[in-house]
């Protein structure tokens, strides 16, 4: 089909992505009569919300007192100082709206006898700011992700919203002023272009756990949106905080949660040795995240691992009996009977960290709108874009996530940013003329894959950039690695521009679908590494040995990474909230 | 040889929202799919329309299914993704 040929079609909204974050803001803006279309590269209900088990984080003091001010102030001190206290007032204020709007639509929240929606505690949870441990989590039993994504989309249905199925978004469409103005997309069942024309479109497409060879996530995080942005001339924010899980199964991926070391669970290295004892002799294996992550990597990296390649470590649950692991922990008891072979009734489980969660993203403000530094203003609107969810920096996380606050993010966000959308379609009658080099540039990004002849293939370039993430941009961080990943992400990025596949039919090429990808994962991977090589501090998830200190005189700011000439410039973090004083820096102890 | 169309919108609906489902469909349909009768094709197309959750519910032996097709095709699957 050639350029001129493409069909086009006009919506008020393009919402890419059909997790939690993208069809809330599509049922908002169907429900206010606006034309919404959704472009998800799977079937809807398969978004990897689904894999969200745990809740979400709101002030109902259902359980024991609490209110959305301290919420406030854990988000802050969890995100380590760098989260913008304006945009976390307005998600824990909104909280309890948002979860009582999902009471009525359908999700079935655990209740309490008293009828009230139950609550779970949840690490970094705290009464009176600081004080004794509060209960804020709200979940479906542990299918929470399920039921909100479940109910969001059988209402989506009900209001009429137009679903692409199966649609990739190549890039996002502009005119020559630089506003957005719709994307650039193909039906991956017949390989059909379309150019869809919107007065705005919504960025929703999730996280990126897909840079490392070891993660949570599922195949789709591949920063589709992310990779998107940067092509249209958007900064990434704060790419070097991504959280890890320091015990996913070995080799794998998959979470061991951190109850089966609050059951008594212990790790061992080679020699049997209880390695955590050596790392933090009092709390020992309920140490934190990343200090867990990082004693496991530096048994393995200095020999002591186990396995053939002595490439891991082992969780010992053997001893707690057949009886305790069956009642208590069954979830991982059937995981590592499915994936390992093996009963930890019986014998321990190999793990090793697994990434698990982007904290940067696509810069945007509390309305969901993305916003860029312009000459001296360092956050402009980029008119007709806006961001949320996990692809998204708003920035509430800031150098980590807490548990329970990521459902939270993708629904608060999802909604203002349909707000703030509903408001601009108002002032915004007619659709703009697209600059036509827009769409050329896309179209030829998607052909330059019906390229023949030899070339290096696309999945030895991921397994080696998947590699590379993970040694030199992982837990373990110091100026030597960094530099070393800066070196060869480099360098696999520029095989990139040589590979071929071995595909040039239209029918379901997935192998198009899969390069297309990969070119979003490398140019987010490059993101997260020059950001990382860039900020000489610990701050978070972002930890360095060769500079174990927070660094607030320093660093207290946003990283900005872009494209162009992989530029990294900086914005100060927003530490004025809406109505109450600021939380200043502290140390973070808990 | 390229995958037939067929063949890559199989695996394109393997791509759930969860790391295990993903791997679990990724290692059967390697392993095992050429092998699979039509009937058992039949039940596997059935299935993946099946929502996430209860697919994990199934392939994880957390729930078994009513269903006695299903329930013996789950049971090959997670014969032959066994290590």
């Amino acid at each position: 089909m050639s350029i001129n040929d493409i069909q086009r079609r006009r919506f008020d909204t393009l919402i890419i992505g059909a997790g939690g974050g993208g069809l809330r803001a599509a049922l908002q803006l169907a429900e206010a009569d606006a034309s919404v279309a959704v472009v998800s590269k799977v079937f809807p209900t398969r978004s990897h919300t689904v894999a969200a088990q745990g809740g979400m984080n709101a002030a109902l003091a259902n359980v024991l007192p609490d209110n959305w001010h301290w919420h406030m102030f854990d988000t802050v001190k969890g995100s380590d100082y760098l989260g913008d206290q304006d945009a976390i007032e307005y998600m824990c204020r909104a909280a309890p709206k948002v979860v009582y709007e999902l009471e009525h639509s359908g999700v079935p929240f655990s209740r309490l006898d008293n009828g009230k929606i139950y609550q779970r505690p949840f690490g970094g949870q705290s009464q009176n700011f600081g004080g004794d441990q509060a209960a804020r989590t709200c979940a479906a039993a542990d299918r929470t992700g399920h039921a909100i994504l479940h109910s969001l989309y059988q209402q989506n249905i009900r209001a009429k919203t137009h679903f692409f199925d199966e649609y990739f978004a190549v890039d996002l469409l502009k005119d020559e002023q630089g506003n957005v103005l719709g994307a650039f997309v193909f039906d991956i069942h017949t390989g059909e272009e379309l150019i869809i024309e919107a007065k705005t479109t919504l960025l929703a497409t999730g996280g990126a756990g897909q840079l490392f060879r070891t993660t949570t996530n599922a195949l789709i995080n591949t920063g589709d949106g992310m990779g998107m942005a940067l092509r249209a001339g958007v900064p990434l924010q704060d790419m070097e905080f991504f959280q890890f899980h320091p015990t996913g199964i070995a080799g794998r991926g998959m979470l061991i949660t951190e109850g089966a070391r609050g059951e008594g669970g212990y790790l061992v290295n080679c020699e049997g040795e209880r390695l955590m004892e050596r790392y933090a002799p009092k709390a020992k294996d309920l140490a934190s995240r990343d200090v867990v992550s990082r004693s496991i990597y530096t048994e393995v990296k200095e020999g002591r691992g186990c396995g053939p390649n002595r490439d891991h470590v082992m969780l010992k649950l053997d001893h707690l009996g057949e009886a305790v692991l069956q009642k208590r922990l069954p979830g991982i008891r059937q995981t590592c009977i499915t994936f390992l072979g093996i009963d930890p009734a019986e014998q321990p489980i190999p793990v090793y960290p697994t990434a698990h969660y982007t904290m940067g993203g696509i810069p945007t403000d509390r309305y969901g709108q993305v916003v860029i530094p312009v000459k001296d203003t360092p956050e402009e609107p980029v008119h007709g874009l806006y961001a949320a969810g996990e692809c998204a920096c708003v920035s509430v996380h800031g150098a980590n996530r807490l548990g329970g606050n990521s459902l939270l993010d993708i629904l608060v966000f999802g909604r203002s940013a349909a707000n703030h959308i509903i408001e601009t379609l108002k002032e915004t009658r007619y659709h703009r003329p697209m600059d036509e080099d827009s769409i050329a540039q896309a179209y030829e990004r998607l052909h330059r894959w019906d390229a023949t002849g030899d070339g290096e293939s696309v999945e030895q370039i991921r397994t080696d950039l998947k590699k590379a993430m993970e040694e030199n941009c992982g837990v373990f961080r110091s100026q030597d690695v960094l530099d070393n990943g800066v070196k060869q992400v480099s360098a696999i990025a520029e095989r990139l521009k040589h590979a071929r596949i071995n595909d040039n039919t239209s029918m379901f090429n997935t192998a198009r679908v899969e390069a297309l990808e990969l070119e979003n994962l490398m140019d987010v991977a490059l993101a997260t590494v020059y950001s990382a090589a860039a900020r000489t501090e610990s701050r978070g998830a972002h930890s360095r040995i060769d500079y174990p200190d927070r660094d607030d005189k320093h660093w207290m700011r946003h990283s900005l990474y872009s494209l162009e000439d992989r530029k990294l410039d900086y914005k100060p973090v927003r530490t004025k909230p809406m109505s109450v004083p600021s939380f200043p820096p502290k140390a973070r102890v808990y | 040889m390229p995958a037939t169309a067929d063949d890559s919108e199989l695996r394109w609906r393997c791509r759930r929202g969860m790391l295990e489902l993903d791997i679990i469909f990724n290692e059967f349909l390697d392993k095992a799919y050429s092998t699979l009768t039509h009937e058992q094709k039949d039940l596997l197309d059935q299935m993946l329309d099946y929502p996430d959750q209860l697919l994990f519910d199934l392939l994880l032996g957390h729930m078994p299914s009513a269903d006695k097709g299903i329930s013996s095709l789950v049971t090959y699957i997670r014969d032959t993704i066994r290590p």
